[in-house]
């Protein structure tokens, strides 16, 4: 699980901080949002007070039109201990009842010119993809024509190599050896590279060299979405590979199920044509095409009008 | 599996040179060796891996690994960089 403070929300919103400064370290745990409206009404019975609040104009309205002591209360009630940030949208003028608030419980209050809703929706997108679960996975994550494909399989194996040759065929490197990886939405795991070990691919004998200086921009990319795991393993004589491509093996990261195809290494095979090809036929089967399965029912047809 | 919480005392930390040493290391045993530092784990065999945690001197780091001579795995790399030379 990632970690947001309030000063990242504030550097990647350019928000100003208009007061509450000591607070800007607070962290924020949840993606929702909550907008004040009931609470600026009196009614804090099922007050959200862990999560950003922001307020808008209609919240702002309603408040100025309050007596001076209700102003000053729900101002103390709204900035507590748990609450990450008070936000105030729209560029609307921040209530010095607030600002004292936010002063004497550390609260930060941040200001925007952006509209309410339009920064809402935003925040929103932001903080679930901050606060996404996230994992580390040993292997390799290539773009081969616009599919993400996950390489894994043990040390040695090939997969940098697998990559080099994918690379020098116009495909891109995501990152070799260590991909970091974020369930953004149920579904979707997004793979991306360390910042450290950003354009890198290793290979043995040759050493550590720089994918995007040697072949260019078009070359890398910084994350993509992972939608094939190719695990790759040095043939086995007793293990039976899949021959006809009708069942789906699947695999598990963090809660998102992906199709896994295992492919045998043996010198002489030629991996990177093999996941090209493995890419393409993902995509088809995507668009509805699935030769395995058309070739199984003809031959079902042949045999039924093949009557003794 | 066998766990072992060290910290690391190598003067220079894992810079590239020692990470290369670490990983050399890793690859003699078969047992599945891997490398943790502040909730992000990485395998231990894997040189980019291991360069991507960006370990320092004074750094904890847990050595774990799985397979029939972890033991001696997590003892031999827990030794190399609890090693000041």
């Amino acid at each position: 699980m990632g970690q947001v403070t309030v000063n990242d929300v504030m550097d990647t919103f350019q928000l100003a901080l208009v007061s509450g400064e000591e607070g800007i370290g607070r962290h924020i745990t949840v993606s929702d949002i909550s907008r004040p409206g009931l609470e600026m009404a009196g009614y804090f019975t099922h007050y959200p007070a862990n999560r950003v609040q922001l307020l808008g104009k209609t919240e702002l309205s309603f408040f100025s039109m309050l007596d001076e002591e209700e102003r000053k209360s729900r101002m103390i009630k709204l900035c507590t201990d748990d609450t990450p940030a008070v936000v105030v949208a729209h560029g609307e003028e921040v209530p010095p009842e607030l600002v004292a608030a936010s002063n004497f419980r550390h609260v930060p209050v941040l200001s925007t010119a952006m509209t309410t809703t339009r920064f809402s929706g935003r925040l929103t997108n932001y903080l679930e993809s901050r606060l996404a679960p996230t994992t580390a996975v040993h292997g390799v994550l290539v773009d081969v024509y616009g599919i993400g494909i996950l390489i894994t399989g043990k040390s040695g194996v090939g997969k940098s190599e697998a990559a080099l040759e994918l690379v020098k065929k116009g495909h891109r490197l995501v990152a070799d050896d260590c991909v970091e990886i974020r369930q953004e939405t149920e579904n979707t795991l997004v793979g991306s590279v360390p910042k450290l070990i950003e354009h890198l691919l290793e290979i043995r004998g040759i050493g550590i060299i720089d994918v995007m200086t040697l072949f260019g921009a078009s070359a890398v990319r910084n994350h993509k979405r992972i939608s094939l795991v190719i695990d790759l393993e040095i043939w086995d004589s007793e293990k039976t590979y899949d021959r006809l491509g009708l069942e789906e093996e699947k695999t598990k990261i963090i809660d998102t199920e992906l199709t896994k195809l295992t492919i045998p290494v043996r010198p002489g095979r030629n991996l990177s044509v093999i996941i090209e090809v493995a890419a393409m036929n993902h995509r088809l089967k995507q668009m509805g095409v699935n030769a395995a399965e058309d070739f199984s029912t003809r031959l079902d047809q042949v045999i039924s009008n093949n009557p003794l | 599996m066998t766990e072992k919480r060290v910290t690391v005392q190598l003067k220079t930390g894992l810079q590239a040179r020692q990470a290369a040493l670490f990983v050399q290391e890793a690859n003699r045993y078969s047992a599945d060796v891997y490398l943790e530092k502040d909730d992000k784990k990485v395998n231990a065999k894997s040189i980019m891996g291991i360069m991507s945690l960006a370990i320092g001197r004074g750094t904890d780091v847990v050595i774990s690994a799985d397979g029939t001579d972890e033991e001696s795995a997590v003892e031999g790399l827990a030794a190399l960089v609890e090693n000041d030379a």
